[in-house]
C-alpha cells in the first residue's frame, strides 16, 4: 500500500529517541536552526510583535466595548448615562448630605472631575487583574503577545473615559467656568494617565494570572486609594495639621497627581498647581509604563498554564 | 473488551476508505525525499511534565482547612503530583501528518500543549520550526461576539494585517458553512448561540485559513458532522502538502487512518509505539 511504503521510509527515524543515530536530539535541532518552543522573545523582538498586532489590540477593545452593551436595551447610551448617574450620586452624598466643601469654590466640577479621572485608573486596574485569567481560552487557542490583552482592556476604559470627559466638560461649563486655552493640557494629561494605567494593569495582569485571590483583595485596596487621592475633598485642608512628609507623600500619590493635573487644566477657579506636580505625572507614567511592561514580559511564556 | 465491536467496524470503514485513496496517492509516495533531506520541524527531547495539583487532598474551599494550612505553614499538605508525561522523545519531519492515540489521560493533549509552548515542560526541551499552533476543543473564541467579529479578531490575533483579514474573510465564512446554515446567516449571531459543533467548525475554519509551520489539532473535529469532517480532513491534507507538519489527536481510528501517515501511541505518559499508521493502529486495536 502506498501509505505504508511512504511510512516505511520514515520509520527508522520516526521511532522515539532513535538509538541507531548517534546524534543527540539537541544537536539535530541546532543543525536545522530550530528554536526552543514557547521561549520568551527578547524585549525588542517582543515589542516588534506587539506593534504588529496593533490592529488586533484596537479591534479587540472595540469588540469588547460593543459586547458589554450588546444585551442592554439602551446600548451604548449607557456609556454617557453611567458617568452622569455616578456624578449625581456622589453629589447627593458629598455635596449635599456630608459637608466637605470648605475651601473649594466649584465643588460640583471638583468632585466630578475627581470621580471620573480616578474611575479610569480604578477600572483599568480591575480589568487588568482579569485580563489574563479570564481570557485563558483565547490565550490557549491563539499565539499573540499576551501584553495585547491588558493594553486592550485599558483602551476599553479609555474609550469610556472619553465619553465621561464630554459629560465632564458640559458640567464644568455649566457651573460657570470659562473655556480657556488651558483646556488643551487635558490631552497630554490623559496620555500620561493612560500610559500609567497600562503599566499598572500589566503588573496586575501578571499577578492576577497566578494569584486568583487578588480579585477579592483589590476592591479594598482601591477604595483605600480612592480616599487617599482627594477625590471628594481637598487634601490640603487635611494635611495642614499633619507632619510635612505626609503632605509630600499624598501629593506624589499618582491617583491624586492625575486628578489634580486635570482639575488644574479644566477648572479656572481651582487653586493654581505647582509645576512639579506635572513632573510627578510624567515620572509616574515613565516608571509605571516601562516597569510594568518589562515586569509583564518577564513571565510571557507562562501565561497559558493558568 | 466491551467496546471491541465498535472499534472493529470503524477499522473496517477506515480500511475501505484507505483502499479507495490508494489509487490517487502513489506518486506522492514515490516523490518522497530521501530521508537525509527531510528537515525536522519538531524535536521533542526527553520531555517530562509534572502537574502540581493544589488542594487535592484538603479542600481549599473550606475556610478552616485553608486557615489551618496558613497557620501551620504546611505548604505541601494539599499538593498532589501528577506525572503526566514521562520521558517522551521523537522527531517530526516536514510534510508528515502524525496521529496521537492512546487512552484518556495518556498525555496526548499535554504533550501538544508543551509543543505549542503553552505549558513549559518540567524537564527536557522541545525545539520547533516557527510557532506551532494548537487548535483545541476547549479553545473557545469570544462567546459574546458574533461569528463575524470572531473571524476578524482571530485573523488579526494570528498576525494578519487588517487587509489580509478582510481578504480571508469570505474564504473562512464559506468554508465554515455558517454564513448559510439551515438558511440562516449564523455569522451575524453571537457565538454563545452556536452549538458545540458549529463553534468547532468556526474555530477550525479560522485556524486553517493560515498556513502553519506546525498545526496541532486536538479532537477539534470530533464534534463536526460528517460533511464537515470530510471537508476538514481534505484541508488537513492540503495544509500538510503546503510543507507544514500536522499533529492530530483523535479517538476516531477512521480519522487517524484517513489523514495520518505516522502514528504515535502514548500509554501512561510514555511512547508505547511509533511508526506507520496501519501498523500502530492495528496494534492499538489489538489485531
Amino acid at each position: 500500500m502506498a501509505n505504508s511504503v511512504q511510512a516505511d521510509t520514515l520509520s527508522p527515524q520516526g521511532t522515539s529517541a532513535p538509538p541507531g543515530s548517534s546524534e543527540p536530539l539537541a544537536d539535530l535541532a541546532a543543525r536545522y536552526k530550530l528554536t526552543v518552543s514557547g521561549a520568551r522573545p527578547g524585549l525588542f523582538a517582543y515589542s516588534g510583535q506587539l506593534w504588529a498586532r496593533r490592529h488586533f489590540i484596537v479591534a479587540f477593545a472595540n469588540a469588547k466595548t460593543r459586547a458589554t452593551y450588546s444585551t442592554a436595551k439602551l446600548g451604548q447610551v449607557w456609556q454617557v448615562l453611567t458617568p452622569l448617574m455616578n456624578a449625581a450620586v456622589y453629589y447627593l452624598i458629598f455635596g449635599y448630605l456630608v459637608q466637605t466643601k470648605e475651601g473649594i469654590d466649584n465643588y460640583v466640577a471638583f468632585l466630578v472631575t475627581g470621580v471620573f479621572v480616578f474611575t479610569f485608573t480604578q477600572s483599568a486596574v480591575l480589568a487588568g487583574s482579569r485580563a489574563i485569567s479570564d481570557q485563558l481560552n483565547l490565550i490557549r487557542a491563539l499565539h499573540f503577545p499576551r501584553a495585547c490583552l491588558p493594553i486592550s482592556f485599558t483602551i476599553v476604559q479609555l474609550q469610556q473615559l472619553l465619553f465621561s470627559m464630554v459629560v465632564l466638560c458640559a458640567i464644568v461649563l455649566g457651573t460657570g467656568e470659562p473655556l480657556t486655552l488651558k483646556w488643551l493640557l487635558v490631552v497630554p494629561a490623559l496620555v500620561l494617565q493612560f500610559v500609567f494605567n497600562v503599566g499598572l494593569s500589566l503588573v496586575l495582569a501578571r499577578i492576577g494570572a497566578v494569584l486568583v485571590d487578588i480579585k477579592q483583595l483589590l476592591p479594598f485596596v482601591l477604595r483605600t486609594w480612592l480616599y487617599l487621592s482627594g477625590v471628594f475633598y481637598s487634601l490640603d485642608s487635611y494635611t495642614d495639621k499633619a507632619p510635612g512628609w505626609v503632605a509630600r507623600v499624598l501629593e506624589a500619590n499618582p491617583g491624586a497627581v492625575y486628578i489634580e493635573v486635570i482639575r488644574d487644566s479644566l477648572i479656572d477657579s481651582h487653586h493654581t498647581l505647582p509645576l512639579h506636580v506635572w513632573g510627578y505625572a510624567v515620572g509616574w507614567a515613565l516608571v509605571m509604563g516601562i516597569g510594568g511592561y518589562v515586569y509583564f514580559w518577564k513571565a510571557e511564556e507562562r501565561y497559558g498554564s493558568g | 473488551m466491551a467496546e471491541q465491536p465498535a472499534i472493529m467496524s470503524l477499522a473496517e470503514a477506515g480500511a475501505k476508505s484507505e483502499a479507495k485513496s490508494e489509487v490517487d496517492v502513489p506518486e506522492q509516495g514515490a516523490a518522497q525525499q530521501p530521508q537525509e533531506e527531510m528537515p525536522p520541524t519538531v524535536v521533542v527531547d526527553d520531555v517530562h511534565l509534572i502537574y502540581r495539583v493544589h488542594g487535592a487532598a484538603a479542600g481549599k474551599g473550606s475556610a478552616t482547612s485553608a486557615l489551618s494550612r496558613l497557620a501551620l505553614r504546611k505548604k505541601a499538605a494539599g499538593i498532589t503530583e501528577v506525572h503526566a508525561v514521562r520521558g517522551v522523545s521523537f522527531v517530526a519531519y516536514k510534510g508528515q501528518a502524525i496521529g496521537l492515540i492512546g487512552r484518556n489521560g495518556s498525555g496526548k493533549s499535554t504533550i501538544l500543549r508543551c509543543i505549542a509552548g503553552l505549558l513549559p515542560p518540567t524537564t527536557g526541551k522541545i525545539y520547533s520550526d516557527g510557532q506551532p499552533s494548537l487548535l483545541g476543543v476547549n479553545a473557545a473564541m469570544m462567546n459574546d461576539l458574533t461569528g463575524e467579529r470572531n473571524i476578524i479578531l482571530g485573523c488579526l490575533a494570528m498576525g494578519m494585517t487588517q487587509r489580509e483579514a478582510d481578504d480571508k474573510y469570505d474564504d473562512i465564512a464559506t468554508f465554515s458553512g455558517l454564513n448559510n446554515y439551515n438558511g440562516k446567516d449564523f455569522l451575524r449571531l453571537p457565538m454563545r448561540t452556536y452549538s458545540s459543533g458549529m463553534a468547532s467548525r468556526l474555530r477550525f475554519s479560522i485556524a486553517a485559513a493560515r498556513t502553519h509551520d506546525v498545526l496541532m489539532i486536538d479532537e477539534a473535529l470530533a464534534t463536526g458532522d460528517r460533511d464537515f469532517q470530510l471537508k476538514s480532513e481534505a484541508r488537513i491534507r492540503r495544509l500538510r502538502e503546503e510543507a507544514g507538519t500536522v499533529f492530530l489527536v483523535s479517538h476516531s481510528m477512521k480519522s487517524i487512518r484517513d489523514t495520518c501517515d505516522r502514528v504515535i501511541w502514548l500509554d501512561q505518559g510514555v511512547i508505547k509505539m511509533d511508526g506507520p499508521t496501519t501498523e500502530v493502529v492495528d496494534a492499538y486495536e489489538g489485531k
